[in-house]
C-alpha cells in the first residue's frame, strides 16, 4: 500500500513539474501553430535568472521566505523580456511559413540562447538549496518529501486553472480562441493579432521560465539543462494533443504516473517506459488523446 | 619593402647569437619545433564545470610550467626533452560521432604529434580504433570504462589512470571494512556503460566480500536526467544500509540536493565514487559519513611529495580552487607522455620517433602528484594506481575526511590479461 501511495505521489510531483513546461509549449503551438525547440532554453534561462537573482538574495541575509517571490519574480522577469525580444525580433518575420520551417528557426534560436547562457554565465554550476529544504518536510509512511514539493503541485494547479480561465472566461481569451481558429478571419474582424501573439509568446516564454525557476533550488544549475526538458514536454504535448491544454494536463498525469511506477516497480524499463506510452496512444489516436476535430479550409 | 641596413645586420647577429647562449638552459628551445597535443575535454555541457574545465586548467598550467623548465625532478627538463609544447584545446561534447570527426581533424588537418583527452567512456571505445586506423599516439586520461583494453589490444592508445573498476572494487573492500553491519545495498547510476559497468562491479564486489548481502533495488536513471523524487522514494523504501552511486557533474550535484533534505543520505550511508569533484561546492549539503571516492588518489587524498605540493600551487595560484580529480588525470596523461618522450630521447637531445616514445611507454613507471603510475595491464598500455576512500565529515563548516584508507594498486585491479568482471567473481584471486 505504501508503494502504491508513493508511486501516486512522486508521480504528481513529477506531472506537476511537467505541466508547468509544457503548458507553455502548448499555448505557444496551440495559438501560433509554432513548436517552439528554443522553450528548454527557455526553461534554462529562467534557472539560471532564479539561481542568479536568489542566490543574491540569500547571499545578502535578506528574508529567507522571500526568496520563493523572488524566483517568480526572476522568471516573469526572463518571461517579459526575452519572450517580446524574439517575437518581435525574429518571430513576426516568419508568420505564415510552413511549420517545419519554424521548427528550424527555433531550433536556432535555442542553440544561440544556449551559447549565449554559456557567454553570460560560464560553464560553471549554480547552486540556491535553501527554497527546497526552508518549508520543512511532511512524513507520508516510511518516506518524507519537502513540502516544497507540495508548492510545485499547487503552482501546477495555479497555472491550469489560471489557463483556463484566461482562455474561457475573459474577452481575452475568446479573442485567443478565434485567433486560434482562424487567423485571417479573425484579423478582419478588427482583432490586433499581433498583439495577440505578442501576449501568447510572452506567457509561454513566462511559463517555461517560471518551470526552470522552480527547478533551480532541486539542482544544480548546468549548461546543457534544457535538453531533456524539451525531449520530455515533447512527449507530453504529443500524448495529449498538440496545442490542447487540457491534453497537456493529462499527458503530463501519465507521463508522471507511468514513470514513477517504472521506477518503483521495473526499474530497468524506466529509460523508455515513457515512450511506449507515447507510441501507443499515437497508434491509437494518432494527433494524441485531446485534439479536437478541425474544420477544413477550402 | 624596407630593407634592413647593412651596418646593422652584423651586430645584431652577434647579438642575436650572444643572447642564445645566455638563455637559461631549463628554459624549452623556441626554435625548435613544438611537440603539439591536441587536448580534448568537455568545455561546455554539463561536465564542463566540473570535469572539462578543471581537467583543463590543470593542462594549461602544468604545459606552462613545464615550458618554463619549473616542474620538480624528476621533470627538471623543460618542455619535452627540451622541446616545447604547445596544447590544442577541442571541446568533447557534441557526441561519439562528433568527436571522431574531431579526432580526424586534430590528427589530418592540425597535424598534432600526439592526442590527450576524453572524459566520456563512450568517446573513448570510439576513438580507440580511429587511434589505431590514423596511427597517432593517444592518451586517454579520465574516461573509466574497463573494456577498452580488456576487450581489445591496441598500440597506439594509451590510459594513464585506473580503470573504474578499481574505484568500485575498492568502495567495496571500504563497506566491508568500515560498516560491518551492512546487510542490505541499493545502487543509483547512469543508464549507460559507465553507470552499468559501475554497479556491476559494486554489486559482485559485495556479494563476494559479504556473501548474502540484500539488494533492494538498482536504480539507472537516464544520463541528465535532473529529477530523482522517484528514485529516492524507491531508495528508501528499501531502506539499505548503503546507497552506491557512480553519478558524476550535474547528476551528482542534483540528485544530493534532492535526496538530503529527505534524509536519504541519513538513514543510509551513501558511497559515491566520483563523490569528490562535489565536495567543491556542495560541501555544506554532504551528510557526515558519506563515503567519497575520488577515482585515485587525487584531491584531497593525493599524497603529501613535491610534485603535489607544486601541482597545488600552480593551479590554486591561477584559480583559486585547488585542482580536483580530473584535473590530477590530466596532470598524469601529460606528465606520462612526457616520462616516456624522455625515456625515448635517453641521454641524447634529438627528438624521438612516435614508435620509439610508444616502445618507452608501455610497461613505463612514472612519478605524478598522486604518486607512482605504473603501465601494468592492457600489455602496458592501462595505467593502475593505489586507490582512498575516506568519509565526510563536516568541521566547522569545512568539509573533511575521516577514517581515510588506501588500498594498494594491486589488491583493487584484476591481474594483466583478466577481465574485472571475472577477476571479481573468482573471488579477487591474485589479489595481495
Amino acid at each position: 500500500m505504501s508503494t502504491i501511495l508513493a508511486v501516486l505521489v512522486d508521480g504528481v510531483i513529477y506531472a506537476s513539474w511537467l505541466f508547468i513546461i509544457a503548458a507553455g509549449l502548448t499555448i505557444i503551438y496551440g495559438v501560433m501553430r509554432i513548436l517552439n525547440m528554443a522553450h528548454g532554453s527557455l526553461y534554462a534561462l529562467g534557472a539560471y535568472a532564479a539561481a542568479s537573482l536568489a542566490g543574491a538574495w540569500l547571499r545578502a541575509g535578506l528574508a529567507p521566505m522571500a526568496s520563493y517571490a523572488i524566483l517568480v519574480l526572476s522568471a516573469v522577469l526572463v518571461g517579459v523580456t526575452v519572450g517580446p525580444l524574439i517575437e518581435r525580433g525574429l518571430l513576426r518575420y516568419t508568420y505564415g511559413r510552413d511549420e517545419v520551417v519554424l521548427v528550424l528557426v527555433t531550433y536556432a534560436l535555442f542553440l544561440i540562447i544556449e551559447d549565449s547562457v554559456k557567454l553570460v554565465w560560464g560553464v560553471e554550476s549554480y547552486f540556491i538549496s535553501e527554497p527546497y529544504s526552508l518549508l520543512g518536510n511532511v512524513e507520508l509512511g516510511a518516506l518524507s518529501y519537502p513540502v516544497y514539493s507540495g508548492v510545485l503541485v499547487l503552482a501546477a494547479v495555479a497555472v491550469g486553472v489560471a489557463l483556463r480561465y484566461g482562455i474561457y472566461g475573459t474577452r481575452y481569451g475568446k479573442l485567443l480562441i478565434a485567433v486560434i481558429h482562424d487567423r485571417e478571419v479573425s484579423a478582419t474582424l478588427g482583432i490586433n493579432v499581433n498583439r495577440i501573439y505578442l501576449v501568447t509568446f510572452t506567457l509561454g516564454t513566462t511559463l517555461a521560465a517560471i518551470g526552470g525557476a522552480l527547478t533551480a533550488p532541486t539542482v544544480s544549475v548546468v549548461p546543457g539543462m534544457g535538453v531533456e526538458v524539451i525531449v520530455l514536454a515533447f512527449a507530453v504535448v504529443v500524448i495529449g494533443g498538440l496545442g490542447s491544454m487540457p491534453g497537456a494536463a493529462l499527458g503530463a498525469l501519465i507521463v508522471g504516473l507511468v514513470r514513477s511506477a517504472a521506477v518503483h516497480f521495473f526499474p530497468q524499463v524506466e529509460l523508455f517506459s515513457i515512450y511506449v506510452v507515447m507510441a501507443l496512444v499515437l497508434a491509437i489516436r494518432p494527433r494524441g488523446l485531446f485534439v479536437a476535430a478541425e474544420a477544413r479550409k477550402i | 619593402m624596407t630593407r634592413f641596413p647593412r651596418s646593422l645586420r652584423r651586430p645584431v647577429l652577434i647579438s642575436l647569437f650572444a643572447c642564445s647562449l645566455a638563455a637559461p638552459r631549463g628554459l624549452a628551445r623556441a626554435d625548435e619545433p613544438k611537440f603539439r597535443i591536441g587536448v580534448v575535454t568537455f568545455l561546455s555541457g554539463a561536465a564542463a564545470g566540473p570535469f572539462g574545465v578543471p581537467a583543463r586548467n590543470g593542462a594549461e598550467v602544468l604545459v606552462e610550467a613545464m615550458n618554463g623548465g619549473k616542474v620538480p625532478a624528476p621533470y627538471g627538463k623543460a618542455g619535452f626533452g627540451g622541446r616545447p609544447v604547445e596544447l590544442v584545446f577541442v571541446d568533447e561534447a557534441g557526441g561519439t560521432t562528433k568527436q571522431v570527426g574531431e579526432y580526424r581533424d586534430l590528427v589530418q588537418r592540425q597535424n598534432v604529434d600526439a592526442v590527450v583527452g576524453y572524459i566520456s567512456s563512450g568517446d573513448c571505445l570510439a576513438v580507440a580504433p580511429v587511434a589505431e586506423e590514423l596511427k597517432k599516439l593517444t592518451i586517454f586520461f579520465d574516461c573509466g570504462t574497463p573494456r577498452i583494453f580488456e576487450d581489445a589490444s591496441y598500440r597506439y592508445v594509451f590510459r594513464a589512470s585506473s580503470h573504474a573498476a578499481m574505484d568500485n572494487v575498492a568502495a567495496a573492500f571500504y563497506v566491508a571494512d568500515t560498516l560491518p553491519n551492512a546487510k542490505k545495498i541499493a545502487g543509483i547510476n547512469q543508464n549507460y556503460a559507465w553507470g552499468q559497468d559501475s554497479w556491476a562491479d559494486f554489486e559482485s564486489s559485495m556479494k563476494v566480500l559479504r556473501p548474502g548481502v540484500e539488494v533492494t533495488t538498482s536504480q539507472m536513471p537516464k544520463l541528465l536526467a535532473g529529477q530523482y523524487g522517484a528514485e529516492i522514494s524507491a531508495l528508501m523504501a528499501g531502506s539499505p544500509d548503503v546507497i552506491h552511486s557512480s553519478f558524476w557533474g550535474g547528476d551528482l550535484d542534483a540528485f544530493v540536493l534532492q535526496a538530503v533534505p529527505r534524509g536519504a543520505l541519513k538513514k543510509s550511508t551513501a558511497v559515491l565514487t566520483c563523490g569528490e569533484t562535489a565536495t567543491h561546492k556542495l560541501a555544506g549539503q554532504i551528510p557526515d559519513g558519506t563515503i567519497i571516492g575520488a577515482r585515485g588518489p587525487h584531491g584531497a587524498y593525493a599524497p603529501d611529495v613535491e610534485l603535489n605540493r607544486f601541482f597545488r600551487s600552480i593551479y590554486q595560484d591561477r584559480f583559486v580552487l585547488y585542482p580536483n580529480y580530473p584535473a590530477y588525470h590530466m596532470s598524469q596523461a601529460i606528465l606520462g607522455l612526457k616520462a616516456a618522450y624522455e625515456k625515448a630521447q635517453g641521454a641524447g637531445t634529438a627528438a624521438p620517433t612516435q614508435d620509439q616514445i610508444i616502445a618507452a611507454f608501455e610497461g613505463l613507471t612514472f612519478e605524478s602528484p598522486s604518486g607512482t603510475i605504473r603501465m601494468a595491464l592492457g600489455k602496458g598500455h592501462q595505467a593502475v594506481e593505489p586507490t582512498v576512500y575516506g568519509q565526510a565529515k563536516t568541521v566547522d563548516g569545512k568539509l573533511t575526511f575521516v577514517n581515510v584508507k588506501h588500498y594498494p594498486a594491486d589488491k583493487v585491479n584484476p591481474p594483466d590479461g583478466v577481465k574485472s568482471a571475472d577477476w571479481i567473481k573468482a573471488g579477487f584471486k591474485a589479489a595481495k
